[in-house]
């Protein structure tokens, strides 16, 4: 058999058969506990300067932000930024509880469909599940309530995210994933489709010169709730 | 796929005499080195982080069959399918395989190189499925009919009048009097033609950068969401992947991408980088059905427990041939294989024989920067000495080479011989030369002289004038 056939190649160039039970149990106990490695010190700084670094981040890889001081804000900030770009007032949402708790009815001018994206669709609104602070990236586990092609097929994507739930480094975004989330089909926590994603989509294989817009999003606006008291900036 | 690495130095002249690509290479080659460096100079954190992606992979590597275990039973908790495969040929009809039972006719393809390796693309053709690049350096390179000449920028050798020249024949439904303004006007209307392939697709077929033991994963790095839309869209994912891209977990994973986009583009991070596990999950409104991991050993076994082990730590980010003198002049075709420059050089004898790819190894100048920019720390230099060894010991060098090397072995051997000698010719060459200070041509040195004039000696050999400094200090 093909399996056994590779596996004893790579036994025979290790020099040893199948792994000692001791052994796998330790392999198996690394992965349990899975050890942290170096994470950068530019991450690990306070609350404020954590989400100032995300914003700084997601400007600096062409993405924008616009900060409200709550839930009741995100309507109004998302027609200004669609308006500020002269984009039509349609979007795709994404049918997270978090989403539609927001009072859209306050925007009647917002004409607004939940579900999964189309290839029509020229925005969409995504929920935001955590902000790494590192890098400006954003994590979009999927989930009935947060589809994937939110994240690809719009012209323009516009993610809400709440302060609380920037975090410094990709580890902590982990944690975060591990602690909260159980899969109905493996019982882990790891959900069908996890994207990190870090500013809006582009291309550089033309003369290895940047050009925003290949074939996921031309633009990406993240509208953050500041709903975090210690992350305030005093 | 064909190989021309046979021909590696009829290539090398050839590319020398293509202005086209020397004009593509002079333009590109320092972008990609002043963007790594940046980015490196932007973590002070990189070179305690490339010690740590190479204690990663080397656990990983320990440890593989245990690893490719656990992978599998995590992607089959999760629905999914493992197929294991130990030539190209059992990966190529893994997928086609595939590919009938989910009733294909087209099939959209992310960016890999192991699809490159196996020749995916025309299996598929020839049994009537019609694989489509997203890529955009990849779609231009199907277009052209040509293969890639660089890991992560497949197009590296093209100019952008090469891209509005294939636009212009390849689009024919699209005006002819079309004006590419800026290159985004070629970027949008690649976007374009490709949005309707996207959704149509039966198949999505995308590499992996990493497969994550623990949760079962495979993961992609790509800055288009080309690759993204490829394995979301169609109703069926298969993720290409050699063995030895299995790393234990979510955070060993984390710590290799936070040194791979640096190395490769020198971006802080891509774009898009994308975890895949299994199918849909019940109440999923998007996603694919099914997905399978085709997983590929191709030669890879073959090389643990030898001196070019070291060499499976690789993460493909291109560090190597971004900064190769090499690479930089004769471009990325001429090494004749999927894979080019320093990482190539060591790769390809390993994967089709070091009799027909002697000549990568030796298409080196020992200067060490690939070994110095790379991420996970491979000895390159070391290992293509490696090979140069074993092309020795089989005989496969032509006999002038081999006589050259007896002869300089003798004396370097008896090295009260070889100073005598060396001082005799440094001497003598000093003496001939004192008048214009170099040789325009030498008997002998004929390859040398060719390019470049060698600068006549001063008269004395590095030995002597060490001897006698180390006499003179105090």
């Amino acid at each position: 058999m093909t399996k056994e056939a590779i596996l004893g190649a790579i036994r025979r160039g290790l020099k040893r058969g199948p792994l000692p039970g001791d052994q796998a149990a330790m392999l198996h106990a690394r992965m349990a506990r899975p050890p942290r490695h170096l994470t950068p010190a530019r991450s690990q700084v306070p609350r404020p300067d954590q989400i100032a670094l995300l914003v700084r981040n997601i400007e600096k890889e062409f993405g924008t932000v616009s900060r409200v001081p709550g839930g009741d804000e995100v309507p109004e900030a998302v027609a200004e930024y669609l308006a500020g770009q002269n984009l039509p007032s349609n979007l795709v949402m994404a049918p997270h509880p978090e989403l539609r708790a927001l009072p859209w009815s306050a925007r009647p001018l917002l004409v607004i469909r939940e579900g999964r994206a189309e290839g029509t669709d020229l925005v969409s609104l995504q929920h935001g599940f955590a902000g790494i602070a590192e890098t400006g990236t954003l994590m979009l586990p999927s989930a009935p309530e947060r589809p994937t092609t939110l994240n690809l097929l719009a012209d323009t994507a516009v993610v809400v995210l709440r302060a609380s739930r920037v975090v410094g480094a990709y580890e902590d975004a982990w944690d975060l994933l591990r602690r909260e989330r159980q899969d109905a089909v493996t019982g882990g926590f790891m959900p069908r489709n996890v994207m990190l994603v870090t500013g809006p989509s582009r291309s550089a294989d033309i003369e290895q010169t940047l050009e925003l817009g290949a074939h996921g999003p031309r633009r990406l606006h993240v509208v953050l709730i500041d709903d975090d008291p210690a992350a305030r900036a005093a | 796929m064909l190989t021309t690495s046979p021909e590696f130095k009829a290539n090398a002249h050839h590319a020398l005499a293509d202005a086209g690509l020397q004009k593509a290479l002079a333009f590109s080659k320092p972008q990609f080195m002043a963007r790594r460096t940046a980015a490196v100079a932007n973590l002070p954190e990189f070179e305690r982080l490339r010690d740590i992606g190479r204690d990663i992979k080397n656990h990983a590597l320990a440890n593989l069959d245990f690893y490719l275990e656990t992978f599998e039973a995590n992607v089959q908790r999760a629905g999914g399918r493992v197929h294991w495969c130990s030539t190209a040929e059992d990966a190529r009809n893994a997928v086609l395989d595939i590919c009938r039972n989910a009733g294909a006719r087209t099939v959209t393809k992310g960016k890999s190189m192991i699809s490159e390796e196996l020749g995916i693309n025309a299996h598929l053709e020839a049994h009537g499925i019609a694989p489509i690049e997203t890529d955009l350096g990849e779609y231009i390179i199907q277009l052209r009919q040509e293969t890639p000449s660089h890991i992560i920028a497949p197009a590296f050798h093209l100019n952008r009048e090469d891209w509005e020249a294939q636009f212009r024949l390849s689009h024919t439904d699209l005006p002819a009097d079309r004006v590419f303004a800026e290159r985004r006007d070629i970027l949008t209307e690649a976007r374009t033609k490709l949005r309707q392939r996207f959704l149509a697709a039966d198949v999505g077929i995308t590499g992996a950068n990493f497969l994550i033991a623990e949760t079962g994963s495979s993961v992609i790095v790509t800055n288009e969401g080309n690759g993204d839309l490829t394995q979301t869209l169609p109703r069926v994912h298969i993720a290409l992947a050699s063995i030895e891209k299995v790393v234990p977990t979510l955070e060993d994973a984390t710590s290799l991408l936070r040194i791979l986009a640096r190395s490769a583009t020198g971006q802080d991070f891509s774009v898009y980088t994308t975890f895949s596990t299994g199918g849909r999950r019940p109440g999923d409104l998007d996603g694919p059905q099914e997905y399978h991991v085709v997983l590929v050993d191709a030669g890879r076994s073959a090389m643990m427990g030898t001196e070019f082990q070291e060499m499976l730590r690789c993460i493909r980010c291109a560090a190597c041939m971004n900064h190769c003198p090499v690479y930089g002049a004769v471009g990325g075709h001429a090494y004749g294989w999927v894979y080019p420059g320093p990482m190539g050089s060591v790769l390809t004898p390993s994967l089709i024989g070091v009799d027909k790819a002697g000549h990568l190894p030796n298409a080196s100048t020992f200067c060490g920067k690939c070994e110095s920019v790379c991420p996970v720390k491979i000895p390159l230099p070391k290992m293509m000495r490696h090979w140069r060894e074993r092309e020795f010991e089989r005989h496969l060098q032509p006999g002038g080479i081999r006589s050259n090397l007896a002869l300089w072995a003798y004396f370097a051997r008896r090295p009260a011989l070889y100073r005598l000698v060396a001082r005799a010719g440094a001497v003598a060459l000093g003496l001939l030369g004192r008048r214009r200070g170099r040789f325009a041509r030498l008997p002998l040195a004929g390859g040398w002289t060719e390019g470049r004039d060698l600068p006549a000696p001063e008269g004395d050999t590095f030995f002597a004038r060490y001897a006698r400094e180390q006499r003179a200090a105090p």
